[in-house]
């Protein structure tokens, strides 16, 4: 299964219909979190999940596929899955700014994550397996909570 | 025990902040969030950002509310606005603040984390290149 997520804040009409139509050609179960009203014939689509069941949906899905929102990126970690995202473009209005493009291209390189900067490199990176991303939270996470502690006092 | 209020806006700002506070140690912590977190103990703050101002009005008064009745000793946001508006609101009635900008803003600091700057006892970035770009302190990132 895959399970495709564009986040609550707006919706990803690009991103969402290319995977449409990808599951229409394709055999592979495709559930698409929208974030808008609009159906998908023949696609299993949610506006929005409560948290367990898209937590269910994540857990279940073999690869995640969704905008390069931090949210997709940090839940997809830590349930050990793959993920391959899409920056969104402010040029096509798909978000205010390009934050999505500078934390795409920081990120692409890490064990886990693809990007795709175009939609067209979505069906190699689906059709080929991902390695999963690295479980462990690494030592720039503990440094980080190192600094906060000590500034709080705990 | 240190009273700690940890501030920010839902999806990824609240991932990265809960991440963050679970790891900290013998504190007490209590969260307010701008979306539905779907847990009641969380404190519920309108939605803004620094481009409504009429939302931002209401955003500085449920902020001024939400740290006159925790009463933290310290304030603690990863984002957004919501957050800023907490964090300079606390630091003008005397809490010590911590400003995390969120790891999405690999390039430049956050307009929110901008105005935080005069306000955050301890302000920080998750990139190295932002903190060499703008003096914010770089001491390591959720990813």
């Amino acid at each position: 299964m895959i399970f495709v997520t564009v986040g609550t804040q707006l919706p990803f009409p690009r991103l969402i219909k290319y995977m449409a139509r990808w599951a229409q050609s394709h055999s592979e179960r495709v559930v698409l979190q929208t974030g808008d009203g609009s159906g998908f014939n023949g696609c299993e689509a949610y506006r929005s999940l409560p948290s367990d069941q898209f937590g269910t949906f994540m857990t279940e899905a073999r690869v995640i596929v969704s905008h390069a929102g931090i949210g997709s990126i940090l839940a997809a970690k830590a349930l050990n899955k793959p993920i391959v995202v899409i920056p969104r473009r402010a040029k096509l209005s798909e978000h205010r700014n390009d934050h999505q493009l500078a934390t795409a291209a920081a990120l692409e390189g890490r064990a886990g994550l693809r990007v795709a900067w175009e939609l067209d490199q979505l069906p190699a990176f689906l059709d080929g397996p991902i390695e999963p991303p690295e479980m462990a939270l690494h030592p720039q996470f503990n440094q980080l909570v190192e600094r906060i502690s000590t500034f709080v006092g705990a | 025990m240190v009273r700690v209020l940890a501030v920010s806006s839902g999806g990824g700002h609240w991932q990265q902040m809960r991440l963050l506070s679970h790891a900290l140690g013998d504190v007490e912590i209590e969260y307010a969030c701008s979306a539905h977190v779907g847990d009641l103990k969380v404190h519920r703050l309108p939605d803004c950002n620094m481009r409504t101002p009429v939302q931002l009005v209401a955003g500085v008064l449920a902020a001024w509310r939400l740290v006159r009745d925790v009463r933290p000793d310290v304030v603690i946001s990863t984002g957004a606005a919501p957050g800023a508006l907490a964090l300079i609101i606390a630091k003008l009635f005397g809490h010590r603040t911590i400003w995390i900008d969120s790891i999405a803003n690999a390039e430049q600091m956050s307009l929110s984390g901008r105005l935080t700057r005069r306000f955050s006892d301890l302000w920080m970035t998750q990139w190295e290149g932002v903190a060499e770009e703008t003096g914010a302190i770089f001491a390591g990132s959720v990813l």
